[in-house]
């Protein structure tokens, strides 16, 4: 099938599965999807500067699908989202200028690659531990009362959101929906900075690096995280695709296209949360990460930026 | 599997059956109808093809979620 705006044949079918799993994903997990679309969209031939404006439209639609469920199942926590937006949008911007900063310096590609694969490993790595330990303590009773089941969430790793929640740096805010007392407006602000930051710097959403802050930095019990995210992506992907549309970067009807099959996704996706507890779902999403880490170990291998 | 869980499933595969005919339809009205036009609208006027862009994919996250809403509410009205 031709696509006139980007000038490239694309089989719509192919599109349309690819859309279907990045729904899956996105709905499950909270994440945008990028590490898969930007892949697929530029081994099918569309040029890069489209990979990431195409992918940022498509991912506003489907997570507007997956929040709405989300939404309907109680999941999301606007209050939240509506602080994160700025954090995310500023990130965002800081790591758009720093890819454009660093273009101009030489080797620094392979420091910036090695630093992200490191985070992204570890991240990994803790996710799985803690999720397994987790659910090890459910097993043998030593859950301390959590449980790891429905969206009062349980965690290994409940010390690390208890030190953020106890910072007082004014001001604070209360966050019922996500059952948490008081937590400063600053930490909130800065866990979402740094996920713009390396949106901005990876391109796509780094849902992968946004969900387990909001889970073991915040405290934000895996469900809702997952629900807020989605929301709040609707509006900083929604920005970055405005901005990337005004460039010539969007090929809106490979986005439409690549929706339809995300539509369907991501309601699957939103609807199995129902059925996995917080752990499950956190044990399951440790993978992620790694995907995130392979695709910036090929750009540095091939000497190409990773899609 | 509870009563609750049955019906949930129950409902998401009547969702799952009006989301796949509806986003087929609409997939197959976009690129006959709106192709060319869109075409345009890139080559002639950049903003104007952004605002459009944008509101296509909201419209069509949002228009078919809350048709499958009315639907899947609809049938379930008709069953019991």
């Amino acid at each position: 099938m031709h696509f006139a705006i980007s000038n490239v044949d694309i089989s719509a079918v192919y599109l349309i599965v690819i859309g279907f799993l990045i729904g899956v994903l996105g709905g499950f997990f909270g994440v945008g999807g990028s590490f898969i679309a930007g892949p697929a969209l530029f081994a099918a031939g569309l040029p890069m500067n489209f990979v990431v404006g195409t992918d940022l439209t498509h991912i506003v639609g489907k997570s507007i699908v997956a929040a709405r469920k989300h939404g309907l199942l109680g999941n999301i926590d606007f209050r939240l989202a509506s602080i994160m937006v700025f954090g995310t949008i500023t990130g965002s911007e800081t790591g758009v200028q720093i890819i454009e900063v660093l273009k101009k310096r030489a080797e620094v590609n392979q420091v910036v690659g090695g630093v992200t694969i490191a985070v992204l490993l570890v991240m990994s790595a803790g996710m799985a531990i803690e999720s397994w330990k987790t659910l090890h303590m459910k097993r043998t009773g030593k859950g301390g009362g959590a449980p790891a089941h429905g969206k009062k969430d349980a965690s290994a790793f409940r010390g690390l959101s208890r030190w953020v929640q106890s910072i007082r740096l004014a001001p604070m805010v209360s966050l019922p929906n996500s059952g948490i007392a008081s937590i400063s407006l600053w930490a909130i602000l800065a866990v979402s900075y740094v996920g713009g930051v390396f949106s901005g710097f990876l391109g796509g959403g780094a849902g992968y690096i946004r969900m387990p802050s909001m889970v073991y930095l915040l405290g934000i019990p895996t469900h809702i995280a997952i629900g807020t995210d989605l929301f709040e992506v609707i509006i900083s992907a929604g920005y970055g695709a405005f901005r990337h549309a005004l460039k010539g970067n969007v090929d809106i009807l490979i986005a439409l296209v690549m929706n339809t099959g995300a539509a369907i996704g991501a309601q699957i996706g939103a609807t199995l949360t129902q059925y996995f507890a917080g752990p499950w779902i956190r044990l399951a999403f440790a993978p992620l990460p790694l995907i995130g880490a392979g695709l910036v170990v090929y750009g540095l291998v091939t000497n190409h930026p990773a899609p | 599997m509870k009563r609750a869980d049955t019906k949930t499933l129950q409902s998401f595969l009547i969702e799952l059956v009006i989301y796949s005919v509806l986003v087929f339809l609409y997939f197959w009205a976009v690129l006959h109808f709106a192709g060319a036009s869109l075409k345009r609208l890139f080559d002639g006027s950049r903003p104007v093809y952004a605002t459009v862009a944008l509101a296509l994919m909201v419209g069509q996250a949002a228009g078919l979620e809350a048709l499958t809403r009315w639907m899947v509410g609809f049938i379930g009205r008709r069953l019991h």
